[in-house]
């Protein structure tokens, strides 16, 4: 009999299969496997590909292909005049996924809202502890603290409630970890005792809906045909997963796979060079810094910073480390981001005035250490070789560094600390707001915390941030946000190395693709020849 | 003898994991950082606060009771993740294993019979080139040419992508036979293809080089002198009486290979896209998933312990005197 059952499920799915043959599949050779479902309790881009770009929605999105904040599941929103209320007016007739373990009875609506941030906030809330329970990016942007409560005003209205005024509060309610959940779902999952499944079979209200996974092999997803937003242009979206970058290109080569991530630099040019790959490029929202920790005597005096920065040959190490996927820095947050100074003026690489600098400061016979990280990331694709450049710059003026590297967690660890005396690190922005650069790596809380890795604390430059985050108006803030820049060449608590530029390669089938300038992978509004 | 290597393999895998540097929740926030009541938190839900020796007392316990433990990234049973990633690590050695064997032994008996001829020479040779060549770049190397320039083969996977069906047994050689979806068998094996092979290639160069070693030894003994007077044919000679013989080594050797197959499956399955558990266990391991680390050793030494006595029992088989009493 099971036998039968079987038989008869495989011919309906052959039948399936066949009707659906003129479907538009569109496969993605992604680099790995998720680490679950929930946006909320995980940090990594490839999770939040397979679940928040795909599955959910937030209140605000960003758009796509940019860091504007758009409306997504709230249609509007209001500030109160003091900027500690934020007023959510939420779209109508949004429907949620019916999947095989649940249908649902009721459009999105408010409650929706308030289960899935009281599931992070409120530990006594019944989902709080389930799959592990760490909500990293929720407690990472202070929301924990920063949210009072949330008011259900009417079922199409949802008012937060704000301990302090925090402008950039709107761009966090677009990051991933803000997705918003079915609580009509959650409420029959929690009658069946099994709250685990909430998480492994997620009911969204996003462009697609899940299918099916195996770890390490392939997730898939069909496009959600009552979205919102309108059904997708390609029906099924299949998530091939492959660890290794050049397997990645020869897939694509074969036409196995029509959009990969992350390619080799060494192979950027034969992609370049091949008629069916369309190469698309964008800066990064990162930067890649080698940052003096300003509370070790050596680094105290702006000049011994400024010099060491003069010193360095930054377009060398684009050269060899980025091979061209980069461009220099000037300040510490990427061109692309709103209130970026272009009036700033880099320090020139110039060794001799470099010297003449260390000479005036009275140095001699410096020596120091340049810590280099021990994995690649897209702002420092090899830390080891540009700390190997930067020592052979210094080396020319005189300055003798030695280069130091511990496991990644140690290296964290330690540096958080403050046990270096110079060290490579860098950043990729999260929600698109400058505070996150800004705040997060170069505030005085930020020394304390850890995350300010030259451990500089200026009153001038925080009292620009602080300021910032207490206005809504953007063009005010913008104007903030341009003086620190300039505080900050100044200063130089940093020498600013690298922004990325991301390459991404796809099938010239593919159209209207466009890359996420937060690293993201997003396939609504892709379409494909077939 | 199966406890205290039990036993055993727990202390390797619960205190080697430990002793690497690199603490797993500072590795879970990344550069983002921690604050310390959250790390703290985190530090006691895992259990990481107690006393090592507690720690691994209560690991052990759970073992008792069948319980290996969560994931610390993904949040899912270690068990659940090894049994749902095992088959195709298994199915993958398996044809593997098979390749070097239908190979390898052949190779080595023709070698051994016709020593110091043409055939002789290539066969070890290639035998020596097969057991030097880094598995990752002969992997990437197949790829280039039989699915790139020749396209005869796909790049990797363990099934079009194209074909669906739930997993039933988990052997994808089975299940796609079992979807009654025409051509999903024939991509399975088409997919097999180069992975296995690639796998198969160091336990084949050895095979073959033992298999040989073990035939020029026992081809040189006084009973074999004696079938040939008595004037057997040399087919009956080498296959029945000399092959007999030769394979106790061969077998052990089969059966050290097994350890050898894990091994090449972690870079195996990373460049094929397989979703195995060698991927599994090298994430893990990077990540510090201590559970999923201990987990997942205990279980392959579980596998090599069992394989190793399957190839004692196979010694009995071969050569009745072996036989225990």
């Amino acid at each position: 009999m099971k036998l039968l059952t079987k038989a008869l499920a495989a011919t309906a799915l052959a039948a399936v299969l066949s009707t659906t043959a003129q479907a538009k599949t569109l496969v993605y050779c992604s680099e790995g496997s998720p680490e679950g479902f929930t946006p909320a309790l995980y940090t990594s881009g490839t999770t939040f590909d397979a679940s928040s770009h795909t599955i959910f929605n937030k209140l605000v999105e960003f758009e796509r292909g940019s860091t504007n904040v758009v409306p997504g599941l709230a249609e509007s929103w209001d500030v109160s005049e003091d900027g500690l209320e934020y007023t959510f007016h939420l779209r109508k007739g949004v429907k949620f996924h019916t999947t095989k373990d649940f249908t649902p009875s009721r459009d999105f609506n408010a409650d929706d809202v308030i289960f899935s941030f009281m599931r992070q906030k409120d530990p006594n809330h019944p989902f709080n502890k389930v799959s592990g329970g760490t909500y990293e990016y929720f407690g990472g942007m202070s929301m924990d603290s920063l949210i009072k409560d949330i008011v259900k005003v009417d079922d199409y209205t949802v008012k937060f409630v704000l301990s302090q005024v925090e402008a950039p509060f709107i761009a966090n309610m677009a990051m991933d970890f803000a997705s918003i959940a079915s609580a009509e779902y959650a409420a029959q999952v929690e009658k069946t005792g099994n709250l685990d499944m909430f998480d492994q079979n997620p009911v969204g209200t996003g462009p697609f809906q899940l299918v099916a996974y195996q770890k390490d092999a392939v997730i898939r997803f069909k496009a959600f045909a009552d979205y919102w937003g309108g059904k997708a242009a390609i029906d099924d979206l299949i998530f091939a997963i492959t660890p290794d970058a050049s397997v990645r290109y020869q897939k694509l080569k074969a036409g196995e796979c029509d959009v990969m991530p992350y390619p080799n630099p060494a192979d950027i040019e034969s992609m370049k060079a091949d008629p069916n790959i369309n190469m698309m490029e964008q800066a990064g929202l990162n930067v890649g810094y080698l940052a003096y920790n300003n509370e070790n005597d050596k680094f105290k005096d702006v000049r011994v910073r400024k010099a060491l920065n003069m010193a360095i040959n930054k377009n060398a190490i684009l050269d060899a480390v980025f091979q061209g996927a980069g461009q220099v820095a000037k300040n510490p947050i990427p061109p692309t981001m709103w209130s970026y100074n272009d009036k700033v003026v880099d320090d020139a690489y110039d060794p001799e005035a470099a010297k003449k600098l260390l000479a005036e400061a009275g140095v001699t016979d410096m020596k120091t250490n340049i810590w280099a990280m021990p994995v690649q990331r897209p702002y420092n694709p090899n830390a080891r070789r540009m700390a190997e450049m930067i020592q052979a710059d210094w080396k020319a003026v005189g300055v003798d560094a030695e280069i130091v590297s511990y496991e990644w967690g140690e290296y964290l660890k330690r540096s958080g600390t403050g046990e270096h005396e110079t060290l490579l690190m860098g950043w990729t922005g999260d929600n698109g707001d400058p505070d996150n650069f800004l705040y997060v790596l170069l505030g005085c809380d930020a020394v304390k915390s850890g995350s300010n890795r030259a451990r500089w604390c200026n009153k001038e430059f925080d009292d620009l941030l602080v300021k910032a985050k207490q206005t809504t108006d953007v063009a005010e803030r913008t104007k903030l946000y341009e003086e620190a820049q300039v505080v900050f060449k100044r200063e130089a608590p940093w020498a600013t190395i690298a922004h990325s530029v991301v390459f991404m390669p796809i099938s010239s089938k593919v159209q209207n693709y466009k890359i996420d300038p937060f690293g993201g992978h997003i396939f609504y509004g892709v379409d494909i020849d077939k | 003898m199966l406890i205290p290597t039990f036993i055993g393999v727990t202390l390797v895998a619960f205190f080697f994991i430990r002793l690497l540097p690199g603490d797993p929740i500072l590795l879970l926030a990344g550069e983002r950082g921690i604050s310390a009541e959250r790390y703290a938190e985190l530090q006691h839900s895992f259990g990481f606060d107690k006393p090592v020796i507690i720690q691994y007392l209560n690991y052990l316990m759970g073992l008792f009771h069948g319980e290996f433990g969560m994931s610390m990234v993904t949040r899912r049973p270690v068990w659940d993740e090894f049994f749902s990633l095992f088959p195709a690590t298994l199915e993958l050695s398996f044809v593997a294993i098979i390749i070097a064997v239908l190979v390898g032994i052949p190779a080595g008996v023709i070698a051994a019979v016709k020593r110091g001829s043409f055939f002789d020479h290539s066969v070890m040779t290639g035998a020596l080139i097969g057991y030097s060549m880094p598995i990752f770049w002969w992997a990437l190397l197949a790829i280039i040419v039989f699915s790139g320039w020749l396209q005869w083969t796909p790049v990797s996977g363990r099934i079009s992508v194209m074909y669906f069906f739930e997993p039933v047994t988990g052997f994808m050689l089975i299940d796609s036979l079992l979807s009654d979806q025409s051509g999903a068998f024939g991509s399975t094996i088409s997919h097999l293809i180069l992975p296995s092979i690639v796998l198969a290639t160091i336990p084949m160069a050895v095979i073959a080089r033992q298999t040989r070693s073990a035939m020029l030894e026992v081809l040189g003994e006084d009973y074999v002198r004696t079938a040939q007077a008595k004037g057997l044919s040399k087919l009956r000679i080498v296959g029945m009486h000399a092959l007999r013989n030769a394979l106790i080594p061969v077998v052990t050797t089969i059966g050290l290979q097994v350890g050898v197959l894990m091994a090449g499956a972690i870079l195996t399955e990373t460049i094929f896209s397989w979703p195995g558990i060698g991927k599994w266990m090298v994430d893990s391991i990077s990540r510090r998933d201590y559970q999923v680390v201990q987990g997942g050793l205990l279980m392959i030494a579980m596998l090599v312990m069992v394989v190793n006595l399957v190839v004692d029992l196979l010694y009995g088989l071969i050569n009745p005197r072996i036989r225990h009493r």
